[in-house]
């Protein structure tokens, strides 16, 4: 077990040969994992203070002088420099890359105001914006990793609670191409972040009842990766997706934008049903968000359902 | 202390801008002429004394930068671009025009000598401390001049900026406030009191000095005053009239954002003494 953050600030750690990489905080280090950078590197870490309005655009600022910065805090403190965001960084095209920790309902106990369940959505309307959410603490690290191959800027969510890995040293991980984890005939459940791990649960229920559900790990949100929807459309007919974020603009309004405008398909969305959270363990938020391996297994075979009814 | 005829040069160039600025806003019936024409004896005098850029190569890494954070006020920017060579007269013909090289608010992507793309205001500091800290990473002594406007310091996110620039103590960050007392709808004074602009940035660890930003002398005078601050950020809190040059312009709110019609633009060209 290990959290996605982990997975980001293990990273930095190890992309510091890279003499261009700076780390930027707005006093959530110890929080976002930025920290074990800070520790090795404190000359090239560079404190905002509680301002992540003045830490976004000072990475713009660095990245137009040819820097790689990489700048973090809770993912719903990045949502109050969006417009920074959008006019500083995503407009003229600056590689700033963007960390939200503690995204997602999953987030517990602080509650509601900490619990991001809208940044993968506002963040993919920004064009020149790539848009991910890992499962677990190797895909964390191997996509910040490869930011440095981005000639755009990138947001990237992580989550605070440890959860179990899904990936080996050996498993190749690309930014914009999604991981099948699972094959399966008659239902392909997509999943980001926390949820493929209760999407893989699902599809080993499922499988009890003889029931072989494909499971899509989406860690890239933008962009999509169309070739593993047509393949997950291909093989089984319906979908469902699964994220703790809203059902609203997210990973499900990404693939109904797309399997609508290609070929539709039914599509079950498993997320948050446009609504807050409050404070409450982890495992018992994503029950009170409907966000299990049980409602998984109900969405899948309400697709299955309606799938035959076609 | 500059030679007279020098200071007289300079205020040429500046009448030529002021023309510009002008006919950029006329040609266009657009654009904000009262802000860009407050700012142009600063802009002047930093461009055609000071700052270290080349205009045969705008993206040399190690420029100075200039920001203009207020970036509605472009055409200021545009004419002075123009007379140093980064942009063409044809080009200033292009401001606000599908395609043209001079965007509504400057824009790094669309001009030559355009370091920060504007429009959004209270964002140029922030971008200024990530040039001045990339600067200092470098081991390079370049500079990060930025521009900001009196009404524009009300955004919040501005003081962000103010704290952290102190707190890293950027000795190459340097600020001018054009105070022209006019933001869009009315009078600063009416939309937001600011009180003592300089007294704020002297309690948030700035160096600071006050001048008449129409003066051409006082503008040099505090331009060097910049270079000896030492490790600390530097402001110059300059006081300046909106629509500076031409009479019915200046300190009329309705010239923040309205373009002079025909006879105004002739009015207003006789009046700096460009036309007969």
């Amino acid at each position: 077990m290990a959290a996605t953050r982990d997975g980001y600030g293990q990273a930095l750690l190890e992309m510091a040969g890279d003499e261009k990489v700076v780390v930027l905080e707005a006093d959530l280090g110890k929080s976002t994992k930025s920290v074990l950078f800070r520790k090795e590197h404190p000359e090239r870490t560079i404190s905002c203070g509680i301002g992540e309005q003045n830490m976004m655009l000072i990475g713009a600022g660095l990245a137009s002088s040819g820097y790689k910065p990489f700048a973090s805090t809770f993912a719903i403190f990045t949502e109050r420099a969006f417009e920074q965001v959008r006019n500083g960084i995503a407009r003229p095209n600056l590689a700033v890359h963007i960390c939200g920790s503690h995204g997602g309902t999953h987030t517990g106990t602080d509650g509601s105001s900490a619990q991001s369940i809208e940044d993968l959505a506002i963040y993919r309307t920004l064009p020149n914006m790539t848009v991910m959410h890992p499962s677990d603490y190797l895909s964390a690290l191997s996509l910040t990793k490869q930011c440095l191959g981005l000639s755009g800027p990138s947001y990237m969510r992580t989550a605070r609670n440890k959860t179990i890995k899904l990936y080996s040293d050996e498993t190749e991980i690309t930014i914009g191409k999604a991981n099948i984890l699972r094959q399966g005939g008659a239902v392909a459940i997509i999943a980001c972040g926390v949820l493929v791990g209760e999407s893989l649960d699902a599809a080993e229920a499922l499988a009890t009842e003889g029931i072989e559900a494909m499971v899509v790990d989406m860690h890239t949100l933008k962009p999509l990766d169309n070739d593993a929807i047509n393949q997950a459309v291909g093989s089984c007919g319906c979908l469902v997706t699964a994220e703790d974020h809203s059902v609203i603009g997210g990973l499900g309004g990404a693939v109904a934008e797309y399997i609508c405008a290609n070929q539709p398909v039914p599509l079950e969305m498993v997320g948050v049903k446009d609504r807050f959270g409050e404070s409450a363990q982890s495992d018992e938020m994503l029950e009170m968000m409907g966000l299990t391996s049980k409602h998984i297994v109900a969405a899948a075979r309400r697709a299955i359902l309606r799938k035959g009814n076609n | 202390m500059a030679e007279d005829s020098s200071i007289s040069e300079l205020e040429a160039i500046a009448s030529r801008c002021r023309g510009e600025i002008l006919r950029m806003t006329h040609r266009a019936s657009a654009g904000h002429p009262g802000g860009s024409l407050s700012e142009t004896d600063i802009l002047v005098a930093l461009y055609t004394t000071k700052i270290r850029v080349d205009p045969a190569n705008p993206k040399w890494p190690d420029r100075d930068r200039f920001i203009l954070s207020k970036g509605h006020a472009s055409p200021g920017m545009y004419a002075i671009l123009e007379e140093q060579g980064f942009i063409s007269k044809e080009d200033l013909e292009s401001y606000r025009v599908m395609g043209g090289t001079c965007q509504g608010h400057v824009d790094m992507k669309w001009t030559p000598g355009v370091d920060f793309s504007a429009g959004s205001l209270g964002m140029g500091l922030s971008y200024g401390i990530g040039c001045a800290l990339a600067a200092r990473f470098d081991g390079s002594e370049r500079n990060a001049y930025v521009m900001l406007g009196d009404g524009e310091i009300q955004e919040g996110s501005v003081w962000e900026a103010a704290m952290a620039a102190a707190h890293h103590e950027l000795g190459n960050l340097k600020v001018f406030v054009d105070c022209n007392r006019i933001q869009n709808d009315d009078f600063v004074e009416k939309q937001m009191r600011m009180f003592d602009i300089a007294a704020k940035w002297k309690s948030f660890g700035w160096a600071v000095r006050e001048i008449d930003g129409h003066n051409m002398q006082e503008i040099l005078d505090a331009l060097d005053w910049f270079d000896g601050v030492g490790n600390m950020p530097a402001v110059i809190v300059a006081n300046t009239v909106k629509g500076k040059g031409v009479s019915f312009m200046e300190n009329n709110p309705a010239f923040h954002g309205a373009a002079p019609n025909d006879e105004q633009l002739g009015q207003g060209l006789a009046e700096l003494g460009l036309i007969q």
